[in-house]
């Protein structure tokens, strides 16, 4: 039977309960939200309370006046138990009130010692000791990591050091606490060895827009709404951006726009999109995995020999010669103007055909969709929204490029109902002093942790056990390397501090890893840590981020942080005060003097220290006054009491992003080449089943709370992997049984979910679960800038067992409506 | 375009009072006095218990309309033909369900093909024969079931719910 919370009655929100602006810290659309708190006790009445309606009738559709036991709890505020309900705002332009299932259970994933929520938080520093974690206070931990860390680290010489780092906003992130960070490693240190939550380096995902000049963020939401043609390219936004898709998509397609997706699964979003729109104005373009660069290039071919280009833009803002950026090691395909990006990518209907597996017909129907000028002659709008499909994709720098070569040379950059961006997972928050001296490309860290590199580790909100790929390798190594400290510091329980490290550098010298964790839950890679530091979330603290329309806003702290966990920067600034204490100890006062500058007291002191610095006008009380509504970066200044944005970018036809001072764009030179990456085409040739990958509506994002949800459990106990139901039945394997998916890297589990529309021997797994890792299939190979492809992998697949009974009592129906 | 997709028609058609077979309706809206002082604790005590219809009033796989725990809110009672978890009746297949989505309060509607509630305000999806699992959607909540029960005679009484129903923060309404 399906989980039900038996809550048939919540308290009411009393008229003049406290209201907090918050944005959701899930995912990048970043809805507003508010969150309302009011004493234990206490509550509003049917006809007085915060809404102003009368509740002892039913409410209509869409009301304000409704919230759902998912976005209620008990919390602590300054020490006392309050109510707490956190429900969508109508006044935010980004949802208009709508949540998701992600968003709309934010307050049920909180910690609660009331109502027993998210248990799993942590709430103390650990330090592994007696063989176990034992709970231990902020100085004693970080003392530890910081005469460890000094141990190994030098003036100019931190190269022992690696750093696993979120660079996100939203969630733990923001832009507080990548300064606090970035402070840390990148000022007063200069960290090579690092890498980003979901990658194996320290780099952009989007180098190629960057270095053709387009911030990757260009437009903002309600050009959907006024566009011609929505060109969605490995993406799934009614699942992964739900209220962009839903607020703002949806409105596009009511206003008579068309829409192309290039996918090769049939997503809810291509369904979604022809429920809305209409079949007729949905092209699917189901192309052969991978094939991306071929279509896109074939796409601008054949746009470019129409005619159908914006030649007065690309005249005015785009460069004019030859090759601007010639190809080298940093740059995998060269930069130049149109006519040599035309020559370059030069591919016939036929050959594109042939490599994407589609008709010539839809290419060009797709053409004319995307820039065939209208019947008047005017210009056709197409706004493009691309994200991991292409980003994790194959040939990632030439694939994204390809795609703004189209937007390029169509003049959709810049311009009302245009944009090329991408659609993004995390809000964004990032401020940290420069990284160029991480190199480009940057250190492949995860390869070289195998190999044996690094001595301590200090991990910011990463899973390199979920998220990584050649994760079972990964992992294997990892455990054995962090067990050498261990077990060397189990040998010295009841040693003197002096002599555990001393211990502890000893085995790390023989090849072990010291393995600091921060994060809000005790995770997978958590489990290999020596000590564990409890970070926040937004909510727990004052955070600002930006989400996929470049909008800035405060989300306001309306609780306490569970235990003694404190926000990222403050143990950032925790770390760095401890290293000067221990270095001016040890007698290196030059190098302690480098950590000087942290006397921060509260994440507002960290903002002030950072972002602030660079954008002077932004205050929290000015963003406090925003609102939800906020303010769209980057903030030119502040007239009339409030904060003034920047609604689109590029409306100037000047491109800066890539730094050059002429201020023009560049376009990708960048031939169709097949499987780029090492490996990929001999597991192809190797394996029957494309194990295609990514995510799912009820749990991305928020799937390191989710696994302490039940909600999301009941539905899923055992991630999934959808496969055609012909291909099941080949195998013997019926709905819910357990499927083991192996191939030459590793071997990983999954729950079959029979899925009509998979095509033959191409299934779908979703990625990053906590039980069932799909990293541990995909193989080590990256792109040139270390960039992971994720999606091209092959398997084959047993029966391991028949269906749990968990696995047994859920539904295997289709996600496509029926109406 | 089917008249499913027509939601707000839908919707205005159930609260003008349009539905069929809402044979408890009117009892259903007569609470006891002392309700309008119903405290918090003391959820999940206060359903009334309405008779829906008779098992012989049931078709396989026909939903019939009704309102619970009173006319104002929509579900169906509905005999799916195989025994389920959680179903009543000699053959252990009736159920009944809310159709307020619990996403936005959408009106849902029935496919008896897949024996799924569907929602036409956002796509989400509801699987009958599971205990209103959420197939896929955006609501933050499996549908709330009606709890039943058969007496002798054959009469299917509503007696409860298991979930918040949508627009209501008690399902039985306070006063
Ligand atoms: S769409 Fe994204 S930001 Fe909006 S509520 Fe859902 S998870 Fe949060
Ligand atoms: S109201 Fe049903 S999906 Fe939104």
């Amino acid at each position: 039977m399906a989980y039900k919370r038996n809550i048939d009655r919540l308290p009411i929100i009393p008229a003049g309960a406290k209201e907090h602006n918050v944005t959701c810290h899930y995912c990048i659309v970043g809805c507003g939200y508010k969150a309302y708190t009011w004493p234990l006790k206490t509550q509003g009445t049917t006809d007085s309370n915060w809404s102003g309606e009368d509740l002892s009738k039913q409410q209509g559709a869409e009301t304000a006046a409704w919230y759902s036991p998912s976005m209620y709890n008990v919390v602590k505020q300054n020490g006392k138990d309050v109510h707490l309900v956190i429900k969508p705002d109508v006044d935010c332009e980004v949802n208009s009130g709508l949540g998701s299932i992600r968003g709309a259970r934010m307050a049920e994933n909180r910690r609660s010692d009331i109502t027993g929520t998210q248990q799993q938080r942590l709430t103390d520093p650990l330090v592994w000791r007696y063989g176990t974690w034992q709970p231990t206070s902020w100085d004693d931990a970080l003392d530890l990591v910081a005469r460890v860390t000094a141990r190994v680290i030098d003036k100019d010489n931190e190269n022992d050091l690696y750093v696993s780092m979120f660079d996100h906003g939203g969630s733990a992130g923001g832009y507080e606490n990548t300064w606090g960070t970035g402070k840390l490693y990148f000022g007063s240190m200069k960290v090579k060895h690092c890498r980003i939550h979901n990658r194996p380096a320290y780099m952009s995902e989007v180098h190629s827009s960057r270095d053709m000049g387009v911030d990757e963020l260009n437009y903002n939401y309600a050009d959907y709404e006024v566009t011609d043609t929505i060109f969605l390219v490995g993406t799934n936004p009614m699942e992964c951006q739900t209220n962009l898709f839903l607020n703002h998509m949806v409105k596009g397609m009511q206003n008579g726009a068309k829409v192309v997706i290039s996918d090769p699964r049939r997503t809810v979003t291509v369904d979604s999109c022809e429920q809305v729109a209409g079949a007729e104005n949905v092209l699917h373009l189901a192309i052969k995995p991978g094939s991306d660069v071929a279509l896109h290039n074939t796409l601008f071919t054949y746009i470019a020999d129409q005619g159908w280009v914006d030649a007065d833009f690309i005249a005015k803002s785009t460069f004019q010669g030859d090759v601007a950026v010639p190809a080298d090691s940093a740059y995998p395909a060269s930069l130049g103007s149109f006519e040599a990006a035309r020559a370059a990518c030069k591919m016939s209907l036929a050959d594109g055909a042939a490599a994407t597996g589609l008709t010539e017909a839809q290419i060009i129907q797709a053409a004319e969709w995307i820039a065939k000028p209208k019947e008047d002659g005017s210009r056709r709008k197409c706004v493009t929204g691309y994200e991991k499909g292409i980003i994790w994709g194959n040939d990632n720098y030439r694939a994204i490029g390809s795609l703004l070569n189209i937007a390029l040379a169509t003049g959709n950059v810049g311009r009302e109902g245009g944009g090329c961006c991408r659609l993004g997972g995390h809000q964004e928050g990032y401020y940290r002093p420069s990284d160029a001296h991480v190199g480009r490309p940057a250190p492949y860290i995860d390869q070289l942790i195998i190999a044996g590199g690094g001595k301590v580790h200090h991990i910011w909100a990463n899973d390199h056990y979920k998220t990584t790929l050649n994760a079972a390798e990964f992992k294997r190594v990892y455990n054995r390397r962090s067990n050498m400290v261990k077990e060397a510091m189990d040998a010295r329980a009841g040693a003197t501090r002096e002599e555990l490290v001393d211990a502890i550098v000893a085995a790390i010298n023989a090849g072990g890893i010291f393995s600091v964790n921060v994060d809000i839950i005790h995770s997978q890679i958590g489990q290999a840590a020596h000590v564990i530091l409890p970070a926040v979330e937004a909510g727990e603290m004052n955070l600002t981020s930006m989400n996929g329309e470049r909008r800035l806003r405060l989300t306001e702290k309306y609780m306490d942080a569970p235990g003694s966990a404190k926000p990222d920067c403050l143990i950032a600034a925790g770390i760095a005060q401890a290293l000067e204490r221990v270095l001016r100890e040890e007698g290196r006062d030059a190098y302690a003097d480098q950590f000087k500058g942290y006397d921060w007291k509260t994440e507002e002191d960290a903002f002030m220290d950072g972002y602030n610095k660079g954008n002077p006008e932004v205050t929290y009380e000015r963003l406090r006054a925003m609102g939800t509504n906020g303010v769209l970066e980057p903030v030119k200044g502040f007239a009339d009491g409030k904060l003034v944005g920047t609604n689109r970018l590029y409306e100037d036809g000047v491109f800066t992003r890539h730094g050059r001072e002429d201020g023009k764009a560049l376009f990708c030179m960048g031939e169709w080449r097949g499987w780029q990456a090492a490996g990929k085409a001999q597991q192809q040739a190797n394996h029957r089943f494309f194990i295609n990958n990514g995510r799912a509506n009820m749990n991305w994002q928020n799937w390191f709370l989710d696994q302490g949800n039940e909600f999301v459990m009941d539905r899923f106990p055992v991630p999934f992997i959808q496969i055609n139901p012909e291909d099941m039945a080949e195998l013997g394997i019926k709905a819910g049984d357990m499927v083991e998916v192996y191939n030459d890297v590793g071997a990983t589990q999954a729950l079959a979910y029979p899925e009509p529309t998979a095509k033959r021997n191409e299934t779908f797994m979703v990625f990053g679960a906590p039980n069932g890792a799909q990293g541990n299939i995909v193989n080590a190979g990256v792109n040139e800038l270390i960039l992971p492809n994720y999606k091209a992998t092959w398997a084959n697949i047993r029966k391991i067992s028949d269906a749990t009974p968990a696995s047994a009592a859920v539904s295997y129906k289709s996600w496509e409506v029926e109406l | 375009m089917k008249c499913n997709r027509l939601v707000d028609v839908g919707r205005r058609q159930f609260l003008r009072g349009g539905v069929l077979g809402v044979a408890g309706a009117a009892a259903a809206t007569v609470l006891p006095a002392g309700q309008a002082q119903a405290q918090t604790a003391r959820a999940m005590l206060d359903y009334p218990s309405t008779k829906l219809a008779n098992i012989a009033d049931l078709k396989v796989n026909e939903p019939m309309d009704i309102g619970y725990p009173d006319a104002e809110s929509p579900g169906i009672l509905l005999k799916l033909g195989t025994a389920v978890e959680g179903g009543v009746g000699p053959d252990g297949d009736i159920v009944a369900y809310s159709v307020l989505c619990p996403h936005k309060g959408f009106v849902m509607s029935y496919h008896g093909a897949d024996k799924t509630l569907n929602c036409p305000g956002h796509f989400s999806r509801f699987d009958c024969e599971k205990g209103g699992q959420q197939v896929w959607g955006h609501a933050t909540q499996n549908l709330p079931q009606f709890t039943l029960r058969v007496d002798d005679k054959g009469d299917i009484h509503a007696e409860g719910a298991d979930e918040l129903i949508y627009g209501r923060l008690s399902n039985v309404l306070q006063g």
